[in-house]
């Protein structure tokens, strides 16, 4: 469904005279299929969220290209609302000055005009995230970190994308709260049959949603595992988070 | 209106805002607030005291100081308030320009400013009006060609930095409109920073153009001004020192109700800072 196409993508180093480029992201190229969960685990500065950026369209590649069932379409995906994005930092998700239900609605507006209608989804979607309705007109700094992704989760799956880029969506959470949004999202994926890329450096909880793993290091793809091999992973860098994992 | 219960909360803020309105309106209303013309010249009243007829007391040539001071409000606070806002309105649009869109724009804008910043800030109004000869206006242009650079500098930054949010983020990748996005998004929170970078700065240049005036390089005589009437009132500085205090109190007031002002609307308007600041009593408390 989503492919990816020998993307590559660097970022200009120093100065605007220096013609220093630092290479991000190189040749990368896989797939993800309807309803997959693809995880990919890297290393901080590894390039995962530039990836989710291009993928997103907020930042256009190098070379290469990112395709929607083999095309290559006009508007970027995020703006055809094929995909969609949950970001790791709760605290900067949601606009300061938003209620609930204005940050949700806000993507919606883009593609339907009936407010009316908008306003009864918002609470259904509320539902679907495990939010009473109550929560309608709170401010974020009124939500726990956890309540304010689930509020992002809602917003997310609002335009109804065929997937969502999830970038360290749980990481900030703390240990009981990830397993419930975890939880939370294994739900939707099944109910609404959305993809996630599901951006970690935690295998655990990738190991937990996904179905296959993109083991990436210095912008490239080490190597694509199906989460039953895990074990049997040939590249270093796995190797060492397995072995991590292990000691607890 | 959180904002208005939230500053009115705050006493201070408070009290600062309603000494900057009054001064505002007495300064617009002028003719009305004014006991006497300003300009009336009374040599037989000269240095008088303090009397129902003249709250004040007279100056040298016999004016009202009270209607000079009141007729004063307008070229020291009215007039650098109105280039204020202009640099400021310039510097916002570019720099709303330059933080959000970057590339070249910023670039481009950004030398630019770079240039404007690099004449030192007296050098300017000096050089101006040696060409175009002594008066306010000439000394306000010079300012507003002077600080729209810095002022689209600050602004520039803090809107690259609110960019670079999660928020903002989103809506540019669900497709929301560039304008809405600064609207809606950018606006309010740059609108903080925004309110007290300027309030802070406008007490810096009330006291410059009274410098100007005080060096008679501004407001012209025998119009009235707060800078100008305190060098005619240096002359009989020893003699007669209620002449400088009235100025230098009404020029000293305006500018810590500003100074205040701008300190409280930093709080007022960070709806997270606001809650930080509750713990923080909270704390102190415990
Ligand atoms: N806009 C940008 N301009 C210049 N360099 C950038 C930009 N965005 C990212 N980079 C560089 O690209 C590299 C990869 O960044 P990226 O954010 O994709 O890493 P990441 O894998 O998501 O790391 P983390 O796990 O910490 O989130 C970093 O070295 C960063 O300095
Ligand atoms: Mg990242």
């Amino acid at each position: 469904m989503l492919q990816v196409k020998r993307v590559e993508k660097s970022y200009a180093k120093g100065g605007i005279f220096s013609k220093e480029r630092q290479q991000v992201l190189n040749r990368v190229t896989f797939d993800c299929r309807e309803g997959e969960c693809l995880g990919i685990i890297g290393e901080s500065g590894s390039g995962k969220s530039t990836l989710g950026r291009l993928i997103l369209g907020i930042e256009k590649p190098d070379s290469g290209s990112v395709l929607f069932d083999g095309k290559k379409l006009k508007k970027s995906l995020s703006k055809s609302g094929i995909i969609s994005v949950v970001f790791q930092n709760y605290k900067s998700s949601i606009n300061p000055f938003f209620t609930v239900q204005q940050a949700i609605m806000e993507p919606m507006e883009i593609t339907s005009r009936n407010t009316m209608e908008s306003r009864k989804k918002v609470v259904w979607l509320l539902n679907q995230v495990g939010l009473p309705s109550s929560y309608l007109n709170k401010y974020p700094h009124e939500l726990s970190g956890g309540e304010v992704q689930r509020v992002c989760i809602a917003r997310a799956i609002s335009t109804e994308p065929k997937c969502i880029i999830l970038d360290e969506a749980i990481s900030s959470l703390d240990v009981s709260i990830q397993t419930q949004i975890l939880e939370l999202l294994k739900r939707l994926k099944d109910t609404h049959n959305i993809s996630y890329l599901f951006i970690t450096h935690d295998i655990q909880s990738a190991a937990y949603i996904c179905d296959r793993i993109i083991i990436f290091k210095n912008g490239q793809i080490e190597e694509i595992v199906k989460t039953e091999n895990l074990k049997n992973t040939q590249s270093a860098y796995a190797k060492q988070l397995l072995k991590s994992l292990m000691i607890y | 209106m959180r904002f208005l219960k939230s500053l009115f909360k705050d006493k201070l803020a408070a009290s600062s805002l309603v000494v900057i309105l009054a001064v505002i309106i007495i300064g617009v209303f002028a003719p009305v607030f004014a006991p006497h013309d300003p300009l009336e010249v009374n040599i037989s009243k000269k240095y008088a005291g303090s009397s129902w007829e003249y709250l004040l007391g007279t100056d040298q040539l016999g004016r009202c100081v009270l209607s000079r001071l009141i007729y004063g409000i307008r070229p020291s606070i009215l007039w650098v308030m109105a280039a204020l806002m202009l640099s400021v309105l310039i510097g916002a649009v570019l720099g709303f320009i330059a933080g959000y869109f970057k590339g070249k724009v910023d670039a481009l804008i950004m030398r630019v400013c770079d240039i404007m910043l690099s004449f030192p800030g007296y050098v300017m109004p000096i050089a101006f009006v040696g060409i175009f000869g002594v008066g306010l206006e000439n000394i306000l242009i010079a300012f507003i060609i002077m600080k729209w650079a810095w002022f689209t500098r600050v602004i520039r930054t803090s809107v690259m930095q609110y960019t670079e949010l999660e928020y903002i983020q989103f809506a540019k990748a669900a497709g929301v409109n560039h304008f809405k996005i600064i609207r809606r998004h950018l606006i309010p929170v740059t609108l903080a920073d925004i309110a007290v970078i300027s309030s802070s700065s406008v007490c810096s240049m009330i006291l410059q153009i009274s410098g100007f005036s005080f060096l008679g390089l501004g407001v012209q005589a025998p119009a009235p001004e707060w800078g100008m009437m305190l060098n005619e009132a240096r002359s009989v500085m020893f003699t007669r020192p209620e002449l400088m205090l009235a100025p230098g109190i009404a020029i000293i007031t305006v500018v810590f109700a500003f100074n205040f002002l701008s300190d409280s609307l930093q709080t007022i308007f960070d709806p997270k800072l606001m809650k930080s600041k509750k713990i923080r009593t909270e704390k102190v408390e415990a």
